[in-house]
């Protein structure tokens, strides 16, 4: 039920700075339901690590036979989570494939070959979640290899830890997608409400929270009516739409206008008592929780003009990229660039022959008429990236500093709390590339800081070496006194 | 008259100006030690001795007196020559800093005979072995100075560029023509 | 490490490149020179050209000296906005040698021996126009009435050439001062205020319709503000020092009118003359000389509207927009560096905001 009272109202009063509003582009691919009869491919590739942390390490050997959802890599360390088979069939190798970064440089990854039947692993059935105790539900969240879906990556589960250990009291479900192009999340909400709310309340019980306020960004209005009917019997659970804005989805905007609440620097939502998840990570933990099913799966918009029908299609994870677009009819010869996720945000691939993984929520193929790319030009100081930044960063002075080779310049006007979300280098005039100038700089300053405390070590290093040497020495010329001292006294 | 008055008042103003400015470079110099002891924390530590001093220390020394330029040091290369012009307030030319790639040494084992001339001779103990039994460097400890490669007598030991994987890779910075210009 | 230059996001932009922006402050200014060209006649127009001609030329000469792309950059439309700022601010019928001095001081000085678009300092139109005072203080004060096309005192063609080539001057009986200039003698002879202004002529209409002496871009204030809200609601500029230059102005010539109605002029009056609307609009706002921040430009304009008030009443020039906004310019720098947004998440001194009591 939604509850429209002063408190909220007081709430949504908070402004929300800078942001931009580029094309939606979502026409092509929003109206269109999620295609979920999607070939079984011939191979499957899924990477040791799909999150964010250390990765999995592999359980299984080449050769051996798995089932649909079974354990194929055990996550590893803290921070780490486990990655399963996504369908029933042969290991067929555990080695270097190419990962879905800009790069293209190889990571190890495990390559299916489906038998074609499909077959589940079997499970304990369906089970009632609010059965289970809050630790329960997270250690199953955990095995079920959830991660936040909606880019971040980051296991499940340890947040669900975290906000239940910090005792928080709002729960911000991110339904925002304020990404051009991007409408996976908009078609979840409209298709599966019902399991999405369940997925919060789930959370909510695992957390042991109140409340639970699900944004929604107000371009979505069937999205928002869809999740208003499934939510309304639900007293803890609010829909809340939010303005259209690029990038309302940033976890900090979220905190800030829902509940005008400041996030410190170098702090995290818990530390203001908020958590947030993705809605499609709240639709896979309800998945995990009531049937057993682990993360095999999700929905991912293909799209750009270069493709001939632009849907959103349910796939295993470890499908290629490229089979997904050859689904939907992709014409490779007005392609000029391959994006992996939004185009604000996303990554550039070098070539689509890499898998999807738990946090690629778009491919893209984009005309050059899309992209319209051009050459820089200087920096006119005109301040619009300064009117952009959602943060209140000075784009403009970081990026001459850093090309002047003042790296800590930079990080005095704000490197450091760059969100990266390309709403400076969006309206620049000169189209100057200011994230790529901020991404070379935050490297940067992390390759010194790690040459730093290698020279440390090595400073350390070489000085136990020299008193050892320095020892041995002295002990050497002790022996030698000592001897010509017997010899004489001989 | 007035003339000569104004010629008077402004040479005794320079001249009490001028005084008043060398006494404090005089009296109020900053000492330098702290900063030599600073620059030498800077440095790789190895005491490789490419720069043409005889260890870190001495030409963190000759950085501050300003007998050495910034970009002395091969091992520290781009970054490590831009911190030191900061730190020093150096104007550098960076066009002839190659900035190597990192290196790290490799045993060629098939030709490694065991003479643990190398383990003794590196100043980090990144090299680990016995007699008569193959060596191996050790990535992460090794510095990249090069001593082992001298010393080597079958020559199995080569410097070859740290490999990029997705670890370590980072974004280049970006080369624009126009914006530069 | 990619040595390779990949591509990075984000893979759409905004569309409104320079080229765009510029043009669209130029077009902001047509009405205003269209009418400011018609009410000076031929003269004003062969300046006009001449002075936007030579800085274009200058900035071609320059860029071909540096080895820099002229197709990148002479065509942005920055040295023609440069030049048609600066022919705003000549006496209408001055010689030809002002307004080519002037864009090459504009231009060359201005702009390219700092490197170029987006590193002055200055703004080079107003460097120029001031320099051009300093060095030229007769040719740079010969203001004239205005002497419409087509009416009976209007120079033909020829006689235009005559005026603006061959240094013939003004025409007699058209030669007048501004209404600041008259203001200002007339106030130090002793007269008082309404006297000054009845003696010359001078009505408030005429100042912001644009029929009493003055540079192309001052007579007719109201159309420069038109062009100004115009660019506000295209979002070229923000309203920021616009707001800020002109309140400053009106509130310290509002407060000194009231103390004393017989020797200040009052807010209508400064704000409808001397350029203040163009400085206002136009001029305080360029991107490369002002400050980047929202609070900064705040800052700046106020600094603004401040020196043009003080120059004009108390100081020894009848105008004092072009210094002022090169003082403030000047300041823009230290503006920058110490007045900016608060980062979220942040305190005003940078520090990360303390966590909620409660939950510490």
């Amino acid at each position: 039920m939604v509850v429209l009272d002063i408190d909220t109202l007081w709430r949504r009063r908070s402004k929300i700075r800078g942001g931009v509003h580029p094309e939606p582009r979502k026409e092509a691919t929003a109206d269109k339901p999620i295609v979920t009869a999607f070939p079984l491919p011939e191979r499957l590739y899924l990477p040791l690590q799909q999150h964010l942390g250390q990765p999995a390490e592999p359980v299984v050997r080449v050769g051996e036979k798995v089932l649909k959802g079974q354990v194929l890599a055990e996550s590893r360390g803290a921070v780490s989570a486990s990655v399963h088979a996504s369908t029933s069939g042969t290991v067929a190798g555990i080695a270097e494939y190419p990962a879905p970064h800009p790069s293209g440089l190889p990571t190890p990854t495990i390559v299916l070959e489906p038998d074609g039947e499909d077959r589940w692993i079997e499970g304990e059935g369906e089970v009632d979640p609010f059965g289970l105790s809050p630790e329960e539900i997270c250690a199953r969240v955990d095995r079920a290899g959830i991660v936040g879906m909606g880019g971040a990556a980051f296991p499940s589960a340890m947040k669900l830890n975290l906000g239940w250990k910090t005792r928080i009291n709002t729960l911000i479900i991110n339904g925002g997608e304020c990404e051009p192009y991007l409408t996976c999340d908009d078609r979840l909400m409209r298709e599966r409400a019902a399991e999405i709310v369940e997925g919060v309340r789930i959370m909510l019980h695992g957390l042991q929270c109140p409340t639970a306020l699900i944004a929604i960004e107000d371009n979505k209005p069937e999205a928002c009516a869809a999740m208003l009917d499934a939510a309304k019997r639900h007293g803890r659970i609010e829909v809340v739409p939010v303005p259209s804005l690029y990038p309302m989805g940033w976890e900090k905007n979220l905190v800030t206008h829902l509940t005008g609440k400041e996030v410190p620097a170098g702090g995290r939502p818990t530390d203001v008592g908020v958590l947030l998840h993705n809605v499609a990570t709240a639709y896979a933990v309800q998945q995990a929780i009531r049937y057993g099913r682990p993360l095999i799966g999700r929905v991912v918009t293909v799209s750009g003009e270069a493709v001939e029908s632009p849907r959103n299609v349910e796939a295993p994870l470890g499908t290629l990229l490229s089979e997904l677009l050859a689904f939907c009819g992709h014409r490779p010869e007005r392609t000029a660039r391959y994006v992996m996720g939004g185009p604000m945000m996303g990554d550039h691939l070098p070539h689509v022959q890499v898998p999807l993984v738990k946090r690629t929520s778009g491919i893209l193929a984009l005309t050059p008429e899309e992209i319209q790319a051009a050459d820089a030009r200087p920096c006119i100081r005109c301040g619009r990236c300064v009117s952009a930044c959602p943060v209140g960063l000075l784009p403009l002075e970081m990026m001459s500093r850093i090309r002047a080779g003042q790296l800590d310049a930079a990080v005095n006007f704000g490197l450091r709390d760059c969100i990266g979300c390309s709403s400076c280098s969006y309206v620049c005039p000169s189209r100057i590339p200011l994230v790529h100038y901020f991404k070379y700089a935050s490297g940067e300053l992390m390759a010194r800081q790690q040459a730093q405390q290698k020279t440390e070590w090595t400073n350390r290093l070489a000085e136990e070496k020299r008193r050892r040497l320095e020892k041995a020495k002295q002990a050497a010329a002790q022996r030698k006194a000592q001897a010509s001292v017997k010899e004489d006294a001989s | 008259m007035y003339i000569l008055f104004a010629v008077i008042s402004l040479t005794a103003l320079g001249l009490a100006l001028g005084f008043m400015l060398g006494a404090a470079a005089r009296y109020f110099k900053v000492e330098d030690n702290p900063l030599v002891d600073e620059i030498e924390k800077m440095m790789p530590g190895s005491q490789c001795g490419q720069c043409g001093f005889p260890g870190c220390r001495p030409a963190a020394e000759a950085l501050v007196a300003g007998k050495a330029s910034a970009t002395l040091c091969p091992p520290g290369g781009k970054a490590l020559a831009e911190q030191l012009a900061n730190k020093l307030s150096l104007e550098i030319d960076l066009a002839g800093v190659e900035d190597q790639a990192p290196m790290v040494a490799r045993v060629a084992e098939a030709a490694c005979i065991g003479c643990t001339r190398c383990l003794k001779i590196c100043p980090t103990d990144a090299i680990v072995g016995a007699p008569k039994q193959i060596h191996a460097v050790v990535a992460d400890a090794c510095i990249a100075c090069g001593k082992c490669v001298e010393v080597c007598p079958t020559e199995c030991l080569g410097m070859q560029p740290v490999k990029t994987t997705l670890r370590n890779w980072r974004w280049a910075k970006p080369e624009l023509a126009a914006a530069g210009a | 490490m990619s040595k390779v230059d990949l591509p990075v996001a984000p893979f759409i932009r905004a569309d409104h490149p320079v080229q765009a922006i510029m043009t669209q402050v130029i077009l902001a200014l047509v009405p205003a020179t269209g009418f400011g060209l018609f009410l000076f006649g031929w003269p004003a127009f062969y300046l006009f050209s001449i002075t936007v001609l030579s800085a274009v030329l200058f900035e071609a000469v320059c860029l071909k000296l540096a080895g820099k792309s002229a197709s990148l950059f002479l065509w942005d439309g920055s040295a023609l906005l440069t030049g048609w700022l600066l022919a705003l601010s000549l006496p209408p019928w001055a010689p030809w040698w002002i307004g080519v001095t002037g864009a090459g001081l504009a231009i060359v000085v201005g702009k390219q021996v700092y490197g170029g678009i987006g590193q002055n300092l200055f703004n080079p139109a107003m460097l120029a126009r001031v320099a051009l005072l300093v060095s030229f203080p007769l040719e740079m004060t010969a203001w004239i009435k205005p002497a419409p096309l087509f009416s009976e005192h209007a120079p033909g063609l020829l006689e235009a050439w005559r005026i603006t080539f061959g240094g013939s001057g003004a025409i007699d009986g058209l030669a007048s001062a501004t209404v600041i200039g008259h203001v200002k003698t007339e106030l130090s002879q002793g007269r008082p205020l309404g006297d000054a202004l009845a003696s010359g002529q001078f009505g408030l209409a005429g100042a912001w319709l644009g029929w009493s002496p003055g540079s192309l871009g001052e007579t007719p204030a109201l159309l420069v503000a038109g062009g100004g809200v115009w660019l506000l609601r295209k979002r070229i500029i923000t309203w920021h020092i616009p707001v800020s230059l002109l309140a400053t102005v009106a509130v310290l010539a509002s407060v000194f009118h009231l103390v004393d109605s017989a020797r200040y002029l009052g807010p209508l009056w400064h704000l409808g003359s001397g350029g203040v609307m163009l400085a206002a609009f136009f001029i305080a706002t360029d991107y490369v000389t002002s400050p980047g921040s929202p609070k900064g430009q705040l800052i700046f304009g106020t600094g603004c509207g401040l020196l043009i008030f003080v120059i004009r009443t108390f100081g020894g020039f009848p105008e004092g927009v072009g210094f002022a906004v090169l003082l403030m310019n000047a300041l823009t720098p230290v503006i920058d560096y110490y007045v900016r947004p608060r980062i979220y998440g942040r305190d005003h001194k940078g520090r990360p905001l303390k966590l909620p009591e409660s939950r510490e």
